[in-house]
């Protein structure tokens, strides 16, 4: 009797073991599932930013901005003549929009990328625009700001 | 016995809490502007800032009336020495990243050294709206999360 109770139970520990392996397998797939998905966004995004010089997430279209703070960017882009580059409507594709704030650990839309790197929102490239960095940092990219023609016909 | 008898032997109004002095609080919170109030105190707390300013902006935005969900903030603090702005508006980010999370929707930020705040002592002005929190769930959510 004893011995069949411990062989009973003997059974029932190796059951519950390979219960709970199945179970942690499970939850570790699912993890791993996760983390593949999180990766692989964050690798689409990485190729998003990457493809373009100038890539802008914002609310609504550069036509047809849809916040004042996504609109100053489209604004101060046009002033140093940057007219094309790659802009992202979030208000289109909500993954998007967590995505690209999870990806650039920044909790705000505007956004803005240049040649692949995170460089802030609306107020950092206003500081830029006044204390003359993004004209420096477009000509980086190759990109001639068509504030600096402005200064040379003004002189 | 004798312990819990001298626990319940706490005056009334200490259990109750409500004579519970102010000064437990610091003068950065209004009662009705919680949020503002919390990000008073949590910039105050974690940059000692010279020169502090929290503008809620909401009433510029398509949000309802009282809402705060849309902030201006203006901090000057040595603790921006040396980092660039970037650095700058992440330290703020992280300081206020749970109000962020749940109930503030815009957060504008100027981030000066004391230096530079004396050589430019202005309140950068936002843009005006274009509407885009109208029907933005999520602007809804932090809205609802910000009156809960």
């Amino acid at each position: 009797m004893n011995y069949l109770m411990q062989s009973t139970v003997r059974c029932l520990r190796q059951r519950w073991s390979v219960y709970a392996l199945r179970e942690v397998d499970v939850q570790l797939a699912s993890l791993a599932f996760s983390a593949r998905l999180m990766c692989s966004a964050a690798k689409d995004l990485g190729d998003l930013v990457e493809k373009d010089k100038v890539v802008v997430f914002m609310k609504g279209t550069p036509a047809q901005p849809m916040c004042g703070f996504s609109n100053a960017v489209v604004q101060i882009l046009r002033m140093h003549g940057v007219n094309e580059y790659a802009a992202y409507n979030v208000l289109d594709d909500q993954d998007l929009r967590q995505g690209v704030k999870d990806y650039s650990n920044w909790p705000t839309i505007p956004q803005i990328f240049l040649n692949g790197e995170f460089v802030g929102g609306c107020d950092i490239l206003l500081q830029m625009h006044q204390n003359g960095d993004l004209v420096e940092e477009l000509q980086k990219l190759g990109i001639r700001s068509a504030l600096l023609d402005a200064e040379k016909e003004s002189k | 016995m004798l312990p819990s008898v001298l626990l319940c032997a706490r005056p009334l109004s200490t259990i109750l809490g409500f004579t519970r002095p102010l000064a437990n609080f610091t003068t950065h919170m209004a009662p009705n502007r919680p949020v503002e109030g919390a990000i008073r105190t949590k910039l105050t707390q974690q940059l000692e800032p010279e020169h502090l300013e929290v503008h809620n902006e909401s009433h510029m935005h398509a949000v309802p009336p009282g809402s705060e969900s849309h902030f201006r903030v203006l901090v000057v603090s040595p603790r921006f020495e040396g980092l660039s702005l970037l650095q700058r508006h992440r330290l703020v980010n992280e300081t206020l990243a749970e109000e962020l999370r749940t109930c503030v929707h815009a957060l504008a930020i100027q981030a000066k050294t004391p230096q530079q705040w004396f050589s430019n002592p202005s309140l950068a002005k936002s843009p005006p709206c274009l509407g885009g929190s109208k029907g933005d769930h999520t602007v809804e959510e932090k809205l609802k999360a910000g009156s809960d």
